[in-house]
């Protein structure tokens, strides 16, 4: 009765379900093809590539850490996006306060966001179903609204960085190519912890409680704090990739924590397969690549965007789930 | 001193009054939204994006007719249309989705939406000049004068409540809603027509958001995206007072409107008695939009089902 | 606490909805290694008796106490915890997971912490083990990588069983552990309670009465939420009040359906 687990259809989630294996496979290769990027971009020469590639795989970073809780604890948190935010302001403010090593702003910017998912997801988390959803929501833009309002930071119109940060006194990531692999770097790092969070004791009574929560309560479990712990270690990570994002553009703004942006998040995770780990990384590069795309057409790519998010969801038998799962059923069936 | 005491005195009052308009229209967005989540189980982010319409509607019919009556008066039935149509092309698939799907697809629309209104209008920002008989303002009380055509759409929403509360409690229809809050597939169960209950109850939150929308038309840029950040206040709103509890919306309503608008303003004064005076602003500015948060955190801590639960009493 | 030495003693429990009582003043007392069945028409309540005392409702009124604690508010995790399991009548499994990794995450639930995040649970040797002991008692090692989602009838509600007995229970609450088995399966079941019985309390909910009058030591009968009659089967079976309202004057095996049909809501 008191665990928070949204209501996500069985089917819905055991359609998506990717076999463990399979969707290791799928993050190596893809994890492959980042690596030798810059290869690529050696021959023609064209550095936006790498500078979009980066982009990628800092949202699959952040889409990475919400399907620790959207696809393994299935708790629809629509906040995702503040704790990004918690990570990009971790380096803005710290920057003010002369404070520019990338790793004391990382373990600040952890902390805070550690601390954020504690107490709101504590609160959250005594709810479930639509509450859920709409309580992660207003906690996520109660801090968007704090930023605006932090004229010090400059508040609406955000902050610029002068430069990005050093590591260890160097300024190692003033280079577009160590900041590349410093963030592919992370995101490998990140996904091997999420598999092995998934594998482990406290993965399984994830999953568990994902799949049932009266029967995980039925063998013995209280299922909040589990839920819990991993809405604290997906904000921690979440927080990570602000932290790179204020790098990358060297710029930070209270857009990065609207609301839209946690949307954003969810479609990412869900497009791309969710409870896989490697499905968010692929399809927060469908996400940015689509967005490249469509805005090369019209300035109104918007609603392009939204009507095909409609009609796939709307007319797809399974909705958006069910779609990928039949892109991937032919690969791996039985 | 008492110069100074009764000036804050006088801008209590007006910001509780202003507190209390926002509230009302506060509560016109919610009314529906909460029915909706109620009866159908159904996550709509898109209802914020309805209150933009009918205040983009009523601009659009005050200028085509010249009178602001006459376009508040074709505003609302095409809000109500617009509910409607949406309802039988969108949300009539969306009842037997999972959470996740109604997200998805209700995000979706407010890209649609949000972007066809730029499409459509521009994204400059538009004006409607105030009614002309309902500009200047009144005396209430001593020497504090308050703007009629806001004491006007407090009054108008007061109606619309009464006019809810009756339906509500009253009438049929209001006996299937409450029903249906509390346990839907009963209502189903005693042979009502529950796929028309719905049409009706979707087209009359439209149309009560774009009745919001449209009465503040004239005291807010109308411009894209304004329905979202009353999406998220009108999500505090029904949080607080539970879901699918008219009345519970109505009363977290007004408290939300006050506790938001006197605390923008009061929350630095007060401060000011405590800290220095910038410090005291800085902070005050910071902290007075998250107080409502802060109600509703608090709030729900006690109460997790909020301050009147309509569900839950038979599960 | 309890009066007399009973595992499970229940005063004077109600649930009420409104107006509507589902549970009316129902106590009991189970001592231990005793198998109970509790029968009665559709609508008497029983799954509602079953989910006050596992923790699933919250009750309005009276005691639960169980091996002399009193546990009326306790949470069901926490029950089960304790020593007091039960099993679901709709089967309720994890069904991606395989049946050996839905014993043993039962079995881990109460061997140490949770809260471990990096080895991986899948070769943990001692969950898997003791796991796979409970399958074997139960005859399904040769199902133990199987999906449950893929299981046949009759081997989930085995796995049902083998999910409340892997959680180290004392005592079972099993509910219509023989709901839609086929002959062949229930008669497997029938056998298992049996052995269960050497080892464990159970309460039982059944419809089967050719099971119930050959397992029960005794027998409660529940109408309206009320206990009309308790005893061994012998006694149960001639109470005047049970033929009347309950057993009727047909077979007993017909009974349910009459029930159903006849004494239902």
């Amino acid at each position: 009765m008191n665990s928070s687990t949204t209501n996500i259809a069985p089917a819905h989630l055991a359609e998506v379900r990717v076999s463990f294996r399979t969707a290791g496979f799928a993050a190596l290769a893809m994890f492959a093809i980042l690596a030798a990027l810059p290869l690529l971009t050696l021959v023609t020469g064209d550095a936006f590539v790498l500078v979009v590639a980066t982009r990628i795989m800092i949202f699959a970073l952040a889409a990475l850490s919400l399907d620790l809780i959207l696809g393994f604890g299935a708790l629809v948190s629509f906040g995702h996006a503040a704790f990004v935010g918690i990570g990009a302001y971790a380096v803005a403010i710290l920057n003010a306060y002369g404070v520019n090593d990338l790793l004391v702003q990382s373990l600040v910017a952890v902390a805070v966001a550690a601390l954020f998912a504690l107490v709101t997801g504590a609160i959250s988390l005594r709810t479930r179903g639509v509450y859920f959803i709409m309580i992660t929501l207003a906690f996520g833009q109660m801090l968007y609204f704090l930023m605006i309002s932090l004229s010090a930071f400059g508040g609406d119109d955000g902050y610029t960085l002068p430069a990005r940060s050093t590591v260890l006194g160097m300024p190692l990531l003033e280079n577009n190519l160590v900041m590349f692999y410093t963030v592919l770097a992370v995101l490998v790092g990140a996904f091997l912890l999420a598999r092995m969070l998934i594998a482990s004791r406290f993965g399984r009574v994830l999953r568990g409680t994902r799949d049932n929560a009266v029967r995980m309560q039925a063998i013995g479990f209280s299922p909040s704090p589990y839920q819990l712990t991993a809405y604290v270690i997906a904000g921690s990570i979440a927080a990570l990739a602000g932290v790179l994002l204020a790098n990358q553009v060297e710029f930070v703004s209270p857009a990065y924590m609207s609301w839209q942006r946690s949307g954003e998040l969810i479609v990412m995770v869900v497009l791309g397969g969710m409870g896989t780990l490697a499905g968010p990384i692929a399809g927060a590069a469908a996400f940015i690549l689509l967005e490249e795309w469509l805005s090369s057409f019209s300035q109104h790519w918007k609603l392009g965007f939204g009507l095909i998010l409609l009609l796939v969801v709307l007319f797809s038998k399974g909705g958006v789930g069910g779609l990928v799962k039949r892109l991937l059923g032919g690969a791996h069936h039985g | 001193m008492r110069g100074l005491l009764s000036e804050m005195l006088n801008l209590f009052l007006l910001q509780a009054l202003n507190g209390v308009q926002f509230g009302i229209m506060l509560f016109l967005v919610a009314a529906g939204l909460t029915l909706i989540f109620g009866i159908m189980d159904l996550i709509n982010l898109s209802h914020g994006v309805l209150y933009m319409v009918g205040a983009y509607f009523a601009a659009t019919f005050v200028a085509l007719t010249g009178s602001f009556v006459l376009g508040l008066l074709l505003a609302l039935p095409a809000a109500l249309l617009l509910g409607i149509v949406l309802e039988l092309l969108v949300f009539r698939r969306l009842y037997e989705r999972d959470h996740l799907d109604q997200v998805l697809a209700t995000f979706g629309l407010i890209l649609i939406l949000n972007e066809s209104v730029k499409v459509i209008w521009g994204a400059a920002p538009l004006s409607v000049p105030v009614p002309e008989a309902l500009t200047g303002s009144v005396q209430l009380f001593g020497n504090v004068r308050y703007p009629l055509y806001r004491l006007v759409i407090i009054a108008a929403g007061l109606a619309t409540a009464a006019g809810l509360y009756v339906l509500v409690n009253f009438t049929r229809v209001g006996m299937l809603l409450r029903a249906g809050a509390s346990n839907a597939p009963m209502v189903s169960a005693l042979g009502v027509d529950i796929r028309r209950l719905f049409t009706v109850v979707f087209g009359l939150g439209a149309m009560l958001a774009g009745l919001a929308g449209a009465l503040v038309a004239p005291i807010l840029s109308v411009e894209p995206g304004m329905g979202d950040s009353v999406l998220i206040l009108t999500f505090v709103v029904i949080v607080i007072g539970g879901v699918g509890s008219v009345r519970g919306a109505f009363i977290a309503a007004i408290l939300v409107g006050v506790v938001d608008t006197v605390g923008r303003t009061f929350g630095p004064i007060l401060l000011r008695t405590m800290l220095d005076p910038s410090a005291a602003s800085q902070t005050g500015r910071a902290l007075a939009p998250m107080l409502i948060y802060i109600l509703m955190a608090a709030v729900l801590l006690f109460r997790p089902m909020g301050l009147f639960p309509v569900r839950g009493a038979v599960r | 606490m309890a009066e007399t030495g009973a595992l499970l003693s229940v005063r004077n429990l109600s649930k009420t909805y409104g107006a509507l009582v589902v549970t009316d003043n129902v106590s009991l007392d189970i001592p231990e290694r005793e198998l109970h069945v509790i029968i009665g028409p559709n609508g008497a309540g029983k799954t509602t008796l079953i989910h006050q005392l596992s923790g699933r409702l919250p009750s309005n009124g009276g005691k639960v106490v169980f091996a002399g604690e009193d546990i009326t508010r306790l949470p069901m995790h926490q029950r089960v915890r304790r020593g007091l399991a039960r099993s679901f009548q709709i089967t309720a499994l994890l069904d991606g997971f395989t049946a050996l990794e839905n014993v043993a995450i039962a079995v881990q639930a109460r061997s140490g912490s949770s809260f471990r995040f990096f080895a991986p649970v899948a070769r943990d040797r001692k969950l898997n083990d003791e796991a796979m002991a409970v399958l074997a008692r139960l005859g399904l090692e040769d199902r133990a990588h199987r999906r449950a989602g893929t299981l046949s009838h009759g081997e989930k509600r085995q796995l049902e069983i083998a999910v409340a007995l892997a959680t180290g229970a004392r005592m079972l609450l099993l509910d219509e552990p023989l709901a839609g088995t086929s002959h062949e399966e229930s008669a497997v079941l029938v056998e298992l309670m049996r052995a269960l019985k050497q080892t464990h309390t159970l309460i039982l909910i059944e419809h089967d009465m050719d099971a119930v009058f050959s397992l029960a030591d005794r027998i409660s009968v529940l109408v309206y939420g009320k206990v009309i009659a308790s005893g061994p089967p012998a006694e149960v079976r001639a109470h005047p009040e049970v033929r009347a309202a309950y057993l009727g004057d047909e077979q007993a095996d017909k009974a349910p359906e009459a029930a159903a049909a006849g004494g239902g809501r």
